[in-house]
């Protein structure tokens, strides 16, 4: 075991510890949402789809981070305009996916570059994050955090009762497109931390697990920010203590850990009860 | 004098060539109550969009509490028909409430607290106080739907818009929501249009019932429009109106088996248990 400390004094540690708090509270805030408006199949297509842009980035500017962010955008719009109605979006998702990624892997071909740049985004890079990194992502999450503050109540009322909604004057399908774009620059920057293929873990299984904790709105974003920074945080520092682990296993299991303990908890208390009402 | 809450002159609406009603005029006064009945397809909550200013009418005029209709108009409360939410929804039966105070405002997340006074307020005059702290999903159709009426008449609507807000529940239930709903129109003459394929549970509450057939209608009392005659004309086929004790049965419309109460009420029950 490695004194944590010392690791903490380096500026890649610092820079990565910077990046999973910042990722982790903007994917804890899109959680419960994510899972009101059942949007989980989302999150996987748009992460997957981050390598896709990092591809094209790498071949025309040589910038991978830059490329998987405007990708984001180009498959945010083709989500909203292919899926406006719930029931055809989780094919649509599938749709754009699959092209999306026969895409990635023909840009690849032609990059002669060194491609672990785009690949990285598969599995994450949370040890390579740069000073420019970090304050891009900064700015993301600023804009994540007070549009989703900005929005939170109409997008609420939008997400679990359209038809009402609708009636009271709420913009449901405007909401909808908006948030589309949250999500989609939310899951792509936390894509470079823990990886496309493990994204679901900071923004769907705090959130899910919150719900198992809490009815109260506000309560279970609340909860799904401080799993997802426990998950993110804790599993770095972990990571810094037992090197030979990537910390995206920790960030993994911590995250199961939490769901597997409320799913156990509500299942003890079978009388419907919940925790933190 | 005054402007009626509801006036609709001369009005159509044509849906992709097909006109659903057309040239109906209507005027409902204050705390009057008129059920709207029809067939499936006959443009029944087409009507209620087009008072909620989801759609606009084809031809003709409609004015709602005075004005054009508008979404989200504090005049205009509505009530949806119930609906499966999932059990770990995050919301709880007071949040869905409170997003009729404030669910439309941009801004900061949480609820003022004058708006979660009336929020409080609403909840406990339809006496839903015990289950509101539940999650939404774990609510029994008639507890939701007493939350719909909560939500609805939070902005003091001078116009109650309900659309099926009895589908699925069983009698006790329904009567229970039919009572908070004519207890609100006689306490503040809200005049309530209320849109259903059964009129026995209102039928004591119905001051006139606005029939749609196939691009036609009839309005009237119960006893005027709700005869054989008249329904025979309107269908353009025979139909028998039976009055059995203080019910009315429809016999022989395209959708009879929905009009005939006891039907209806077993599979109501039969939902339920």
């Amino acid at each position: 075991m490695n004194d944590i400390g010392i690791y903490l004094q380096l500026p890649f540690a610092q820079h990565a510890l910077i990046a999973a708090t910042l990722i982790a509270v903007i994917s804890g805030l899109v959680g419960p949402f994510v899972a009101a408006r059942d949007m989980a199949f989302a999150v996987h297509g748009t992460a997957e789809l981050a390598f896709a842009g990092a591809a094209a980035g790498l071949l025309v500017a040589g910038d991978a981070v830059a490329g998987a962010l405007i990708g984001s955008l180009v498959v945010a719009t083709a989500i909203g305009v292919l899926g406006d109605r719930p029931r055809e979006r989780n094919s649509a998702i599938g749709v754009i996916l699959a092209v999306g990624l026969g895409l990635g892997v023909l840009l690849l071909s032609y990059y002669h570059g060194f491609a672990t740049a785009a690949t990285n985004i598969l599995f994450g890079q949370i040890f390579g994050v740069s000073t420019r990194d970090v304050v891009v992502l900064s700015v993301i999450a600023a804009l994540v955090v007070v549009v989703m503050a900005v929005i939170f109540r109409p997008l609420l009322f939008a997400s679990v009762d359209p038809e009402v909604a609708q009636a009271r004057g709420v913009r449901v399908g405007l909401l909808g497109f908006v948030f589309v774009y949250v999500l989609a620059l939310t899951v792509t920057e936390a894509a470079q931390v823990v990886g496309t293929l493990l994204v679901l873990s900071l923004a769907v299984t705090p959130a899910a697990t919150a719900r198992q904790l809490s009815a109260n709105p506000l309560r279970v974003t609340a909860i799904a920010v401080g799993l997802a920074l426990l998950a993110a945080d804790g599993g770095l520092i972990l990571s810094f203590a037992f090197d030979s682990v990537k910390p995206t296993v920790f960030v993994t299991f911590i995250s199961f850990g939490g769901y597997a303990l409320a799913r156990a908890y509500r299942w003890l208390r079978r009388d419907g009860r919940i925790l933190l009402a | 004098m005054s402007i009626d809450p509801i006036v609709l002159r001369d009005a159509t609406l044509s849906v992709g060539g097909r006109s659903l009603w057309s040239r109906l005029c209507l005027d409902i006064a204050p705390g009057e109550f008129v059920a709207v009945l029809g067939p499936n397809g006959a443009g029944k909550t087409s009507l209620l969009r087009v008072l909620l200013g989801l759609q606009r009418l084809s031809e003709g005029s409609v004015l709602v509490a005075g004005q054009e209709p508008r979404r989200g108009s504090p005049a205009v409360g509505y009530v949806p028909q119930q609906k499966g939410f999932d059990g770990d929804l995050g919301i709880r039966g007071r949040d869905l409430v409170a997003l009729g105070a404030g669910g439309h405002r941009y801004g900061r997340p949480w609820a003022r607290a004058a708006e979660r006074q009336r929020v409080e307020a609403a909840i406990e005059a339809v006496g839903a106080g015990s289950f509101a702290d539940n999650p939404i999903g774990r609510l029994s159709g008639g507890e939701q739907q007493r939350l719909r009426i909560a939500q609805a008449l939070l902005g003091d609507p001078s116009v109650l818009l309900c659309d099926e807000p009895l589908l699925s529940l069983d009698l006790n239930h329904q009567r229970g929501v039919v009572e908070l709903i004519d207890r609100r129109r006689r306490s503040a003459d809200t005049a309530v249009v209320f849109v259903t394929h059964e009129i026995n549970p209102v039928l004591p509450l119905v001051d006139r019932v606005l029939y749609l057939v196939g691009g036609r209608w009839a309005v009237g009392t119960p006893a005027e429009v709700m005869t054989g005659e008249r329904l025979s004309d309107l269908y353009g086929t025979v139909i028998d109106v039976l009055r059995v004790r203080d019910r009315v049965i429809v016999v022989g419309a395209a959708d009879s088996a929905t009009c005939e109460p006891g039907g209806a009420d077993h599979l109501h029950e039969h939902a339920q248990s």
